[in-house]
């Protein structure tokens, strides 16, 4: 149970909003340290942990370059401007389309996108500009709104439909880790189990994003009356 | 022996990185000047050296970089937008120019991802094959940036000056997703899931059916918003209470438990800020105000899914 104290402390320290990367630094420290290893030796650990994963960073300090140049010369103005043209576009659509697609890609074990390859520079913007050709400017309120659900349309779209045509990440995961365990499981049948969920996420983004389309409509009329 | 290696792409990262450092240096208007500089630069040799390094070295530079942020050394300063106008007007000159090279990083990412580990020279592969996809999305975003460099007219220094203006609303928060893997490997060392899936099936009755279900995804689920990832939580769950209750007590089906077990673990993912790079990178890099704003939208996805799940696995399991 003593092995917990640095969950707890993690916990805690979130619930009082500190710092979370030195919440974390201090439970990885107590949580080593409480197991009987010396601090040098949890430091050593982190250290080599921290270089085994460092690749997670590869994707966004290559990115930014290539995104904050491009947003220099007005790429976000130039995004939000080509969603102008239709009109049947609004935040929550952009939103629902691009977590599909993101779902599509997904399946086939593809990876067109993260946050900063496709939801700064393109997503959240496009959704923004939706928002604005149908409510006028968002206020920041509504515009935190558009950004917050873009994001969650890349992870949704992400998550759910994981390998479900080509396996290529956590179906095998699974397989390797019952083959370990000595259980027998095809690839086949934890791919049809895992479509229900797909689908199911697709209607659930349908709903969620109607009702940031509904908010933002109700922010721009109740702005308009008072004026 | 290959020819390319992620190595060449983490040393670009540091450079870039390094980079980064120096501009700062150099500014003497920068609010944190020096703590800045600092913290940049020690994060570019522990992102482009680490190989090189002992890792009791790297240990001590991150812990170092904790300290920084922890005393509030770190910060950015607050960057001008372009003018309003003047970024329209830009963006109608140069029009979908703009756009392509934002295109062509996955473009290449997908195309190199599955050519990449059929080159070979003689006895020499091109890459190593379990590094493809991040070499492939490495050499999609080198595209990229010659591609909008050469849209804008700029100079690769611009491209280090407005990376570094993204870097910097990241700041911790680019560090904090490799943090907690460390934190999850030291936990994993010191064996903290045993002591939780153990914990979980002393305390429900999970001699019915269907609470054993419930505990299983339930447990996923907490397990992944303490730890932040559902595939550290998926080993220490099943062993402990999915295989032991669900598929020998009560004959369920595996396939039908794992696939719906690490469903439920990803819905853990969208509500934890242990998941930083999901929900808290992207909050920083959208520059909202509130941290948690991408966690807050998708806590209704995550209730509703988690649900589906449950009722779907104990529908179809046994």
């Amino acid at each position: 149970m003593i092995k917990l104290l640095g969950l707890f402390l993690i916990g805690v320290g979130f619930a009082f909003r500190l710092n979370p990367l030195l919440v974390v630094v201090v439970g990885g420290i107590t949580t080593g340290m409480l197991a009987g290893f010396s601090f040098n030796e949890v430091v050593a650990m982190i250290g080599r942990f921290f270089t085994d994963n460092r690749g997670l960073l590869l994707p966004m300090v290559l990115m930014v370059p290539v995104v904050g140049v491009l947003e220099k010369h007005g790429l976000q103005e130039r995004v939000a401007a080509l969603i102008r043209r239709s009109k049947a576009a609004t935040a929550g659509r952009v939103a629902w389309i691009y977590q599909v697609l993101r779902g599509l890609t997904s399946m086939l074990g593809l990876s067109i996108g993260n946050h900063a390859a496709m939801v700064r520079p393109l997503i959240a913007p496009m959704a923004e500009g939706a928002a604005q050709a149908r409510d006028g400017q968002p206020n920041d309120q509504a515009r935190e709104d558009i950004r917050a659900h873009a994001a969650a349309a890349e992870n949704v779209g992400n998550f759910f439909s994981d390998d479900i045509l080509v396996a290529v990440g956590a179906l095998l995961l699974i397989k390797a880790f019952f083959e370990n365990a000595g259980v027998e499981v095809a690839l086949g049948d934890l791919k049809r189990w895992s479509l229900p969920t797909a689908l199911w996420v697709v209607a659930v983004g349908w709903w969620r994003y109607r009702r940031l389309d509904t908010r933002l409509k109700k922010a721009a009329e109740s702005k308009n009356t008072i004026r | 022996m290959t020819l390319l290696t992620l190595d060449v792409f983490l040393v670009l990262c540091g450079v870039v990185l390094g980079t980064v450092a120096t501009l700062i240096a150099i500014d003497a208007a920068h609010p944190q000047r020096w703590g800045s500089a600092v913290f940049w630069m020690v994060l570019a040799v522990a992102i482009g050296a680490a190989k090189w390094l002992p890792p009791v070295v790297v240990g001590y530079g991150v812990l170092g970089l904790t300290l920084l942020v922890a005393t509030r050394r770190v910060g950015a300063p607050r960057f001008a937008r372009g003018e309003r106008s003047g970024l329209e007007a830009r963006a109608e000159a140069l029009g979908n120019r703009l756009l392509w090279p934002v295109l062509v990083v996955p473009a290449v990412a997908i195309v190199g991802g599955g050519l990449l580990d059929l080159v070979k020279i003689g006895e020499y592969s091109l890459v190593n094959p379990k590094q493809v996809p991040q070499i492939a999305l490495g050499l999609g975003c080198v595209v990229g940036l010659v591609a909008a460099l050469r849209a804008t007219g700029e100079r690769p220094l611009a491209a280090a000056r407005e990376g570094g203006r993204l870097l910097q609303l990241l700041g911790w928060a680019l560090i904090l997703p490799a943090m907690l893997a460390a934190l999850g490997g030291i936990m994993g060392k010191a064996g903290v899931g045993d002591v939780i899936a153990k914990l979980v099936a002393n305390m429900l009755p999970v001699h019915l059916p269907f609470v054993a279900v419930l505990a299983y995804c339930a447990g996923m689920a907490l397990f992944t918003i303490l730890l932040g990832n559902a595939f550290a939580a998926f080993p220490v769950m099943t062993l402990g209470v999915g295989l032991p209750f669900i598929v020998k007590a009560h004959g369920g089906d595996p396939a039908v438990m794992g696939a719906l077990g690490m469903l439920s673990g990803y819905c853990g993912t969208l509500v934890t800020p242990m998941a930083a790079n999901f929900n808290i990178v992207p909050a920083k890099l959208l520059e909202l105000k509130d941290d948690y704003a991408v966690i807050k939208a998708q806590a209704p996805f995550a209730g509703a899914i988690w649900v589906f799940n449950i009722v779907v696995m104990y529908g179809c399991v046994y």
